[in-house]
Parts: structure tokens; C-alpha cells; sequence
């Protein structure tokens, strides 16, 4: 008898936890290309391009800079000591 | 080689500055669309990524065996262009995969390799400047291993499926999309060259100031 009683709560509370698992958004069932996510989760390509070609000219100008500073800075380091030598 | 340097400079800072304009020349991709663009400097990039590895490599095994100051100079060189090309590389990739893939990263076996490529080169710079006596060797046998690493960064692709693509895109590309990729990877080629000649000049003048400074302390 109390089997059957706790069988027929189980089921009670299945069916009025229902309508809430009715409200759960559907997770999606295959994969979703980017261009058809909400806008809001969207990424504009052109903030990529421009992030990425920024990105390589700042690089490659800072090294090239750097490079200069420090071979101008070894070179009179260099002259320096060599002229004392003399 | 000294004197291809500045040259070699000025050709690529202007074909570097032509670019753009072809680059937006060219075709959009179909799938992909604008985003696909960051591959004009993302492939030739990562090439020269490779390339740096290789030649760190070559020029450290010159130095372990032969005990060439030069050979140094080049690896040093070589390992600090491969920190600039790797990053540029793994900073233009994610950038593109977050919009062509949806994620910024997976841990597939290329873009793994290529990090643990870039560490290395961090590692090797790292222990150049701070390891003291006896680092240069060390160093030399850690470029090694970077070089060893190639192949498998190289084939990787073909091997495991991964969302990256696979090395048999870059032959097969129409000429619209060919041309702007293959002037940006002249323009970057010659970059490479004349910055790692720069780079092993310094090198070399830094150990001549420190044998210089030894001289003085014996005298």
C-alpha cells in the first residue's frame, strides 16, 4: 500500500513540475552557423579585420623601432669602448 | 648581405603599404565572407613562424658542433623573429576562427604545437638574456627541439581531422585569391630577411662589446 502511495506522489510531482520544464528553452538539436546566432552573440567580421591587420602593423612597426633603438645603442657602446682602447 | 638590408626594407614597408589595396581587391570568400581576409597575413605568418624555427634549428646545431659565434648570432636571431611571427600568427588565427568557427581556440594538434613552438621560442629568448654561462648551449639544444616540431605542426592537419584547414587549401587557390597572398608573402619574406640580418648584426656587435668589456677586465 505505501508503494503504491509513493508511486502516486512521484507521479503528482512529474505533472506539476510540467509546466516548468514546458518553459525550458529547447536546447538546439544541430549546429547553428554564426551568422544565424542572436545579433546580440554576433561579432562583426570588420572588428576582426581591423583587430587583426592593427594588430600585425603595431607588431611589426614596435620590432622594427626597437631593432633601430638598440643597434644605435650598441653602436655607440662600441665606438665608445673601442675609442678607449685606443 | 649587409647591404641588401636596407633595400629589402624599403620594398617590403611599400609593398606592405600596397597591400590593403589588393587584399581588398580580391574576391570575398563564400562561406566566409570578409573575415576570410585576415588569411593574407595569417598564412604567410605562420610560414615564416615555421621558417624561424627551422633556421634557430640549423644555426644551433652549426653552433653546438662547430662552435660558430655566427651561427649564434643567427639562432638568437632567428628565435626573436619567431616570437614576433608566432605571435602575429596566433593572435591573426583566433581573431578569424572566432568569427568563421564560433570559438577563439581548440586544443587541436596544429594550434597546440604552434603555442608550444611559440613557448619554446619565449623560453629560449628568456634563457638567452637571463640563463648566464652556459645558457647559449642549453638554448641550443632547446632550439632543437622547436625544429623537430615542425613537420609535425606542418602534416598535422592532414593527419587528425580538426577545424583548421588542411595545407592542400593554400595550392589549390583560385589566381583572384592567389595573387594578393602570394605579394604578401614576398612583402613578408623580405621583412623577415632583412630583420633577421639586422637582428644578427646586434647580436654579433653585443658579444663583441662583451668580449671587448672581458679584455679590459684582464688588462
Amino acid at each position: 500500500m505505501r508503494h503504491w502511495l509513493r508511486v502516486c506522489v512521484l507521479i503528482l510531482a512529474l505533472g506539476a513540475a510540467a509546466p516548468a520544464l514546458a518553459l525550458q528553452p529547447q536546447p538546439p538539436k544541430e549546429f547553428v552557423p554564426v551568422d544565424e546566432v542572436p545579433p546580440g552573440e554576433q561579432i562583426p567580421a570588420i572588428n576582426m579585420v581591423a583587430a587583426a591587420y592593427g594588430f600585425v602593423w603595431v607588431a611589426v612597426l614596435g620590432y622594427v623601432w626597437s631593432i633601430a633603438r638598440r643597434l644605435k645603442h650598441v653602436e655607440s657602446e662600441l665606438s665608445d669602448l673601442e675609442s678607449r682602447r685606443k | 648581405m649587409r647591404k641588401l638590408t636596407t633595400p629589402f626594407i624599403g620594398l617590403s614597408a611599400g609593398m606592405l603599404f600596397v597591400a590593403p589595396w589588393l587584399i581588398n581587391m580580391a574576391p570575398f570568400e563564400s562561406t566566409m565572407g570578409l573575415v576570410q581576409k585576415i588569411f593574407y597575413f595569417h598564412f604567410p605568418a605562420a610560414i615564416l613562424f615555421l621558417v624561424s624555427a627551422i633556421v634557430c634549428g640549423i644555426a644551433s646545431i652549426r653552433f653546438l658542433f662547430f662552435k660558430k659565434a655566427s651561427a649564434d648570432a643567427w639562432a638568437i636571431a632567428s628565435a626573436e623573429l619567431g616570437l614576433l611571427f608566432g605571435a602575429l600568427t596566433l593572435v591573426t588565427g583566433p581573431l578569424w576562427a572566432r568569427k568563421a568557427w564560433g570559438v577563439w581556440w581548440v586544443w587541436d594538434p596544429r594550434l597546440t604545437m604552434s603555442l608550444v613552438l611559440f613557448l619554446i621560442f619565449a623560453a629560449y629568448t628568456i634563457l638567452r638574456k637571463f640563463g648566464g654561462p652556459g645558457s647559449d648551449k642549453l638554448a641550443a639544444g632547446m632550439a632543437l627541439f622547436g625544429m623537430l616540431n615542425v613537420p609535425f605542426i606542418y602534416v598535422s592537419v592532414n593527419i587528425w581531422r580538426t577545424l583548421h584547414p588542411m595545407t592542400s587549401v593554400v595550392p589549390t587557390l583560385p589566381t583572384e585569391f592567389g595573387i594578393p597572398l602570394w605579394f604578401c608573402f614576398a612583402a613578408f619574406t623580405m621583412l623577415f630577411i632583412a630583420l633577421l640580418n639586422l637582428r644578427a648584426t646586434l647580436a654579433l656587435q653585443q658579444a663583441r662589446i662583451e668580449a671587448l668589456y672581458l679584455d679590459e677586465d684582464e688588462a
